[in-house]
């Protein structure tokens, strides 16, 4: 399971990528491989507000549909058209092309709460 | 409570399957996507584990008059080597189970049950053989005309499904070219290696397929030939995932989705299968009171309109503006990329071509109600 080193993460297995004064947020290839194959995004609404762990998006498999949650608080600047025609980016390139959202985040103190790649690696076991 | 475990439990593992508790058993969901497990039963062939599946036999010159008293389908309609699909019921006509009855020898049956249920239908038709008739028939009605034995073989015994259009070469290449496929629903005893297994042209995924049985200790021997001779056929080891589409798109009920002891089969649309004609069996006085004032909610397949949100069990289902039902069974079909899904609905509104609204995550997307099945096979 392929967990990158330069990015942040949630107990709820979203990746976070800082960008600035924004993050790009993704789902971890633990859970897009728990998940199985994705069929359907619900994507976020553009300039929507988000308070941190609030449900933001569904990701849905053929099994089941799944919460994504904002990692912290923040305001949604961007969401990953492409996935509405091509769902199957998440399996594929969960770090990449899969990516979920942007948010323009209110408070970079709040990234501290998150873990780094060797927590995520220890919570997942 | 701990799970029990297939006798190809360790096959799955390396195989790299996900494991998921189902019906008291750890199985297979999928092992490496449920998409292309799928469209490999579609197009070519696959194998699942289907050993977590209960079996009694039911022996003696009383068998063929007692099931008939248990069971909704017609045990007379049976020759050697036959089976047929019916049902278990309570006295209220609800589900106890779904289940296939083979006739195996002159007086001997065999009954393949759903996992889940296994240990609850055993003990409810060990209590009315005890009983000699069913509890609420005190007298007269239903006599076990002559005695007969109920055993469970559920523990002893493995089974696996192989499903897809090429079934036949598998057959042939695991048993020999000379021998005979059984006919559609038929079930017969093929030596294989050193032993004899029971073959019965069935299964839950509308493709040609047969379902083998085995003894436990030949389980590896017989899953891994099946994979092993079945590469240049391209077979794949299938999970639950895959099952449960593949019969969804069929609209094959699922006991404890779109069948449970609060449903009775008229409700289920599967009356084709109950024999309101014999005398008496358990539940028949109940069914009949639904056949003569009609049932409230009907289980109805359905298609949704736009390529949206899969539809999902629980949902809620409305006709006009109002609430009239609920999804048991959905998903996205993976022959059709496209929602599919059955749902119990008010009488009035399950008719085919009847437009229905799904409510997914507080909004509603259209969906109308279709004909079985809900995939059809391109004509080749």
């Amino acid at each position: 399971m392929t967990i990158p080193d330069d990015l942040l993460y949630t107990e709820s297995h979203e990746w976070i990528k800082r960008e600035g004064d924004n993050i790009r947020v993704g789902i971890t290839d633990h859970a897009q491989s728990e998940l199985t194959d994705v069929v359907y995004v619900e994507l976020p609404k553009l300039e929507r507000q988000v308070n941190a762990k609030e449900p933001i998006a569904v990701v849905e498999s053929v099994k089941a549909a799944s919460d994504i949650y904002a990692p912290v608080k923040g305001t949604v600047l961007e969401a990953n058209k492409a996935l509405e025609a091509d769902p199957g980016l998440i399996n594929r390139e969960p770090y990449g092309q899969g990516w979920i959202f942007v948010l323009k985040i209110e408070n970079p103190d709040d990234l501290k709460n998150l873990k780094d790649a060797a927590a995520y690696k220890t919570h997942i076991g | 409570m701990s799970e029990r475990k297939t006798p190809l439990y360790d096959e799955h593992v390396r195989l790299g399957a996900k494991m998921v508790p189902f019906g008291g058993w750890l199985m297979p969901v999928q092992y490496t996507s449920i998409i292309e497990e799928h469209l490999v039963v579609r197009n070519n062939v696959g194998v699942f584990d289907i050993s977590h599946m209960g079996q009694f036999i039911v022996d003696g010159a009383g068998a063929r008059d007692w099931l008939n008293g248990m069971l909704t389908n017609n045990v007379d309609k049976l020759d050697v080597g036959m089976g047929q699909y019916t049902f278990l019921l309570n006295d209220r006509g609800g589900i106890i189970d779904d289940l296939i009855v083979y006739r195996i020898d002159e007086q001997k049956y065999l009954l393949v049950v759903n996992a889940a249920r296994a240990d609850e239908d055993f003990a409810w038709l060990q209590n009315h053989l005890k009983e000699g008739r069913p509890p609420d028939r005190p007298s007269g009605g239903l006599e076990t005309a002559a005695p007969c034995t109920l055993v469970s073989r559920s523990a002893d015994f493995g089974a696996v499904a192989i499903q897809g259009p090429r079934t036949m070469a598998l057959f042939h290449a695991l048993f020999g070219k000379d021998i005979e496929l059984p006919a559609r629903n038929h079930i017969v005893d093929v030596p294989f290696d050193t032993t004899n297994v029971s073959v019965a042209r069935t299964g839950y995924t509308g493709e040609d397929g047969i379902e083998v049985f085995f003894p436990a200790n030949d389980a590896v021997k017989f899953w891994s030939a099946a994979l092993e001779r079945g590469k240049p056929l391209g077979i794949k080891p299938c999970g639950l995932g895959a099952r449960d589409t593949l019969r969804l798109e069929m609209c094959y009920p699922l006991n404890g989705s779109d069948l449970s002891p609060e449903r009775n089969p008229i409700e289920a649309g599967l009356g084709f299968f109950v024999d309101l004609a014999k005398p008496d069996f358990v539940g028949r006085d109940a069914l009949l009171k639904t056949k003569e004032f009609g049932p409230r909610e009907k289980l109805v397949p359905f298609r949704m309109k736009e390529k949206g949100p899969p539809p999902r069990p629980h949902y809620a289902v409305f006709g006009n503006g109002e609430r009239i039902g609920e999804v048991t069974s959905g998903t996205l079909s993976p022959s059709l990329n496209w929602g599919i899904g059955m749902a119990y609905v008010s009488s009035a509104h399950a008719k085919i071509g009847v437009e229905i609204d799904i409510e997914i995550r507080a909004q509603k997307f259209p969906a109308t109600v279709e004909k079985k099945p809900l995939y059809r096979k391109p004509a080749s």
